[in-house]
């Protein structure tokens, strides 16, 4: 009897709870997609942290953009298609003006739904990299680097280290990845470049459900013996590769990894993971004005969930580049309409008009932070430039100078990638919106 | 022909031409396999003695990990917080046996089930509130866990025996062996099997059934916080461990329902075979196949045993 | 006083055995439908149709498929998920070979696909009981996701990895791609959903259902009487995977819009089963009941904070519904084992008979 009550009582609720209005009407909605649940919270709990603080810290320093303030609110995916799905159907009514989906699965699901509702996906360095085609996906973007970019970065990097593209040549590199569509997505290009420059590739796929339980797939790497390897992982699997590849007595100098551990990651393995090294494209630590102000106007408050001693580590400031992005559009949106209450639609104009200077880059707080940015109607990517830092036992130091993604072997594989998808899923809209030229 | 050749021959050319490698490979399928078989004698346990599936045992051990670390986290010394965590264990059991159990005596197996998934939830909800999602680190050095490696010059090459795998090897071997003597001398143990026999039986001898499930989901706590602790400082702390229970699964069908060393034999073969497969045939079949390998082989051995290897041949009346 | 069934005389044996005998059923029945059918799109907005309508139906139809092999045959099974993903893999091959073929055709066919997997994976049933069913049915499972994974022709050598859905129509209206509305997908999902359930009706009603019933209850003295096991039991894993099959492929087509393959993982066999159960086992209604608790009040959970102006973080909502959901199944198992349709039967019959007590 209680239970019929009690359910009778929630569904009265959710009748009520549908049918109030959404918010204030001069507020800018921006819903935040994170995961602080699930196998894969240890890298989503920080980057949720510091997309919040940053937003947050506009709202106190400012009163936010433009003097509109800003309306977060976290949806908790769990990095599950169907809660993404969940959350974006709940926060599609609300006027978003961009949604960050942090996940691969989730992007693919809402990418044909972006164009049809109106909302600008903004997958920063993730999700589909044909979408780097801003003629084709008129609504999606993937600042700043492709997966692609970032691979063909690392091939570069290895090069480099034996000196020379022909010394490739018999070498083999491993390729360990996580066995979802993420992880894969780089395999045909590794192939592509290594019957190029003629080296080997061995595939080792770990299964999400078995990624703290990699010992099989390094005692392959023990009998392959790879001259170098590169991990494609996220969340728990990242841990255990490392802990692994230090047990298995693998060379840290040549264990590269794309741009996803974070600290916490390698911290575990201890003093046998120095010299790890991964990718990345903005500075990692808390010695900018901007970070000082999230410190003094949010963290000092008791506004943030961030644990004091991860502040400013490398998965947190890269929060705040995807915050930057979404308050530069933002703004951007804003002059570009002469309107401070902007809609979805602005904020893609306002993307593919981003232009974030060194200059601009100082104004906001972070100089040297990163390199400058800038989209356009047809590159909706940027493919700028990465470098390769290395894990010391303690932080994160840089250890290249800036290397640039190999442009000529990428483009030709986004035109052929977009052009499949457009293929496989007859009735794709050509790009109706206008190009705007920036003012 | 060729294909032939890659899996009938290959692999043991394979095997011949490393055998460092063979060696290494058996030693982490032993490993695997006594980490698989201490998840398994959780479910052991409380299947013989209560009769329930308990498909929370792997959110136990993730609890158990959870809480360990997290009282460390908090301040508390370790060996203290590891009492703390065994009296937590024993609240929990307590908790399980009055909340859970007891209204649900009588109900069929597959109800009983279901309610511990339901408890399963709950478990998951109230880890993940209590302890944050993030992964942790589990405090093996704090704990006196031996870190390092012991490397073997053998066999042409090198073999690596983790010093903490040992150390899990001799915990549950120890572990395996003092519940195998609970069970066979004690009163207590005396007191398990005969409710594993007939609750109402056991009731009418005078054996108070809620002093023996708070027993023994006490002790499957204890299991469950070894394991934990094994796991944990193998990888790290997370919720994803959580999946790993499942692959106890094949090593219950292996080693029966209700036998303890049947527990231990399960996990071995499960491990060794899935480490073997994986390694020699597995980059044939393009690699990953330990997502479902020891789950064939358990369906390959109840083809042939419907009751597994040493589990209890159930007889049909009509 | 509501089941006044006086004056109702059933005069023919086949009246008498009808499934809803009762004129207030009847009508009670039509009028159901006619609310799904009309009342809901009209009353309800995107959210509701997206979210809850019709992944509601497609859950529903997944767990009457394994209603029928778990509550009508009695054997368990864990590879909902990995039937439910070939349903939805057959289906996205057959459409991207015959583009022209109407798509509802397709869903329909990927089942069969789905029922041939699933008499497959069942072979081992005649051998193997109980529990240990359910260890060799988790090994379809994973073996499947595996497979969805490994082989790149099921998803069309997709860079991605994924499936995405194209754009079909149906009598001129997009039926399934971003352009479809809620409305559209709902009503097309709603049509298969009822006349699927008819059928599965009928077969539990008739012959095959008393056969797989007989089965369940206890096969030795079924096979005594004179039913084959082997294909009975198969028939039975069958048409649960052909039903799980074209739900798989709904949940592909109308809900999602694109598919990888952990979509049909473990988890998604764990909700269908706990759908079956909390349901109630041998019971189509119970499958509907089940598939609406089990998917609804998460969503009804997470709305309530917002809804009574409560500020709490989205993550601890999450939290805690996972909590309240498992405490909810434990509770409603202490209170009804049986299920959400055995309460309704009871319930029905204290109507039958109020205001007297019997």
């Amino acid at each position: 009897m209680s239970l019929r009550w009690t359910s009778l009582a929630a569904c009265a609720a959710l009748m009520i709870g549908l049918a109030l209005p959404a918010f204030a009407a001069d507020q800018l909605y921006i819903p935040l997609f994170s995961y602080r649940t699930g196998p894969f919270a240890g890298s989503g709990i920080p980057i949720a942290d510091g997309m919040h603080d940053y937003l947050t810290m506009l709202n106190e320093r400012d009163g936010g953009i433009g003097g509109v303030r800003l309306a977060i609110e976290e949806c908790e995916t769990g990095y599950d298609t169907k809660k993404g799905i969940e959350c974006y159907e709940a926060v599609k009514g609300k006027n978003p003006v961009v949604v960050n989906p942090w996940s691969t699965g989730i992007t693919l699901a809402l990418i044909p739904k972006a164009a049809v509702d109106k909302v600008p996906i903004l997958s920063m360095a993730y999700g589909l990299s044909a979408s780097a085609l801003g003629n084709t996906f008129p609504w999606i973007f993937n600042p700043p680097d492709t997966y692609w970019d970032g691979l063909s970065v690392l091939v570069k990097q290895i090069a480099a280290t034996e000196g020379g593209f022909d010394k490739l040549k018999g070498k083999t590199i491993g390729f360990i990845y996580l066995d979802a569509p993420y992880g894969k997505e780089p395999i045909p290009l590794l192939q592509q470049l290594a019957a190029k420059y003629g080296f080997n590739v061995k595939l080792y796929p770990v299964a999400g459900a078995e990624m703290q339980n990699q010992s099989s797939q390094w005692l392959n790497v023990r009998r392959d013996r790879p001259n170098y390897m590169i991990m494609w992982g996220w969340g728990a699997m990242q841990p255990t590769a490392v802990k692994e590849a230090v047990k298995t007595g693998y060379p840290m100098a040549h264990f590269y990894s794309v741009w996803w551990p974070g600290e916490d990651d390698v911290r575990g393995a201890g003093p046998g993971a120095k010299g790890f090294r991964n990718l990345n494209w903005h500075g990692v630590g808390a010695n900018f004005p901007a970070l000082a102000d999230i410190r003094k106007f949010v963290v000092d408050k008791g506004m943030s969930k961030v644990p004091k001693d991860k502040f400013g580590e490398e998965l947190y400031d890269r929060g705040v580049y995807n915050s930057v992005l979404i308050t530069e559009a933002i703004r951007v949106a804003q002059k570009l309409t002469k309107t401070k209450v902007v809609t979805g639609a602005d904020v893609r104009r306002g993307l593919e008009n981003l232009d974030l200077s060194a200059a601009r880059w100082k104004e906001i707080g972070l100089p040297d932070f990163a390199n400058s940015l800038a989209l356009s109607c047809a590159d909706h990517n940027g493919h700028g430039n990465l470098f390769v830092q290395e894990w010391d036992g303690a932080k994160w130091v840089k250890v290249s100078g800036d290397l640039s993604p190999m442009n000529d072997v990428v483009e030709p594989l986004l035109a052929a990638a977009a052009s499949e998808y457009v293929g496989k899923n007859s009735g794709w809209p050509k790009r109706t919106e206008a190009c705007d030229h920036t003012s | 022909m060729h294909f032939l050749y890659l899996v009938f021959i290959d692999p043991f050319v394979q095997m011949g031409m490393a055998p460092d490698l063979l060696a290494q490979t058996l030693w982490e399928g032993l490993v695997s396999g006594v980490l698989y078989a201490l998840i398994a004698l959780g479910f052991v346990l409380i299947y013989k003695a209560s009769g329930v599936f308990n498909f929370a045992q792997g959110i136990m051990v993730v609890f158990a990990a959870l809480t360990l670390v997290g009282l460390y986290a908090a301040g508390v010394p370790a060996l203290l917080a590891l009492a703390l965590t065994v009296a937590v264990m024993f609240v929990l059991a307590v908790a399980i046996e009055r909340l859970v159990l007891r209204p649900l005596v009588n109900r069929p197996d597959i109800i009983l089930f279901m309610a511990t998934f339901g408890l399963t939830y709950v478990l998951v909800g109230m880890g993940e509130l209590v302890f944050g999602g993030d992964t942790k680190q589990m405090i093996a050095k704090q704990l006196y866990l031996p870190s390092g490696a012991i490397d073997l010059a053998m066999l042409g090459g090198r073999v690596t025996l983790q010093k903490l795998d040992i150390a899990a090897a001799i915990i549950a071997s120890v572990m395996v062996a003092a519940l195998a003597v609970v069970f066979q001398y004690t009163r207590i143990g005396r007191a398990l099997r005969a409710v594993a026999d007939s609750h109402r039986a056991a009731l009418s001898v005078g054996i108070s059934l809620n002093q023996i499930w708070v027993i023994v989901w006490f002790a499957a706590g204890i299991v469950a916080l070894a394991t934990g602790i094994m796991w944990g400082a193998r990888s790290e702390v997370s919720f994803a461990l959580e999946v790993v229970a499942l692959k106890a699964l094949p090593v219950l069908i292996l080693g029966g329902f209700t036998s303890i060393p049947g527990a231990i034999v399960g996990g071995l073969i499960v491990g060794l075979s899935e480490k073997l497969f994986e390694l020699y045939w597995g980059p044939l079949m393009g690699g990953g196949t330990e997502a479902w390998f020891a789950y064939v082989v358990a369906l390959i051995v109840l083809l042939f045993r419907p009751h597994g290897l040493f589990g209890e041949v159930i007889i049909e009346r009509i | 006083m509501f089941y006044r069934e006086v004056g109702q005389y059933r005069t023919s044996y086949r009246a008498d055995m009808a499934i809803f005998p009762i004129l207030q059923d009847r009508i009670g029945l039509l009028v159901i439908l006619a609310v799904a059918f009309v009342g809901l799109p009209l009353v309800g907005g995107s959210f509701f149709l997206d979210v809850v309508a019709t992944p509601f139906l497609i859950y529903a139809l997944a767990a009457i498929g394994l209603n029928l092999l778990t509550g009508y045959t009695g054997l368990l099974s864990l590879g909902t998920g990995g039937f439910m993903g070939i349903g939805a893999y057959a289906c996205y091959k057959l459409t991207t070979w015959f583009p022209g073929v109407d798509i509802v055709v397709w869903i329909l066919a990927g089942g069969f696909a789905a029922a041939a997997v699933g008499a497959l994976f069942g072979l081992p049933s005649l051998r193997i009981k109980g529990f240990y069913l359910l260890v060799a049915t988790l090994a379809a499972q994973f073996f499947l996701q595996w497979a969805f994974e490994r082989i790149p022709w099921l998803y069309n050598n997709n860079v991605s990895g994924t499936i995405e859905v194209p754009t079909r129509t149906l009598l001129g209206l997009p039926i399934t791609g971003a352009t479809a509305t809620p409305v559209t997908r709902y009503e097309v999902a709603l049509c298969i959903v009822v006349v699927l359930t008819w059928l599965a009706s009928n077969l539990v009603h008739g012959r095959i259902g008393r056969s797989w019933m007989a089965v369940r209850d206890m096969d030795i003295a079924a096979e005594l009487i004179g039913i084959r096991l082997l294909p009975t039991k198969l028939l039975s894993f069958a048409i649960s995977s052909y039903l799980c099959g074209v739900a798989g492929a709904m949940l592909v087509f109308l809900w999602y819009g694109s598919a990888e393959p952990s979509v049909f993982s473990i988890d998604l066999s764990f909700t269908i089963l706990f759908m079956v159960i909390i349901g109630g086992l041998g019971s189509l209604l119970g499958a509907f009941l089940g598939a609406a608790l089990i998917h609804v009040l998460p969503i009804v959970l997470r709305g309530v904070p917002p809804a009574l102006g409560i500020d709490i973080a989205s993550s601890t909502v999450e939290h805690l519904n996972l909590m309240i959901v498992g405490v909810l199944i434990i509770l409603f198992l202490v209170a009804e084992p049986f299920g959400l349709a055995r309460l309704w039967q009871t319930g029905k019959q204290k109507l039958r008979v109020w205001p007297f007590p019997y």
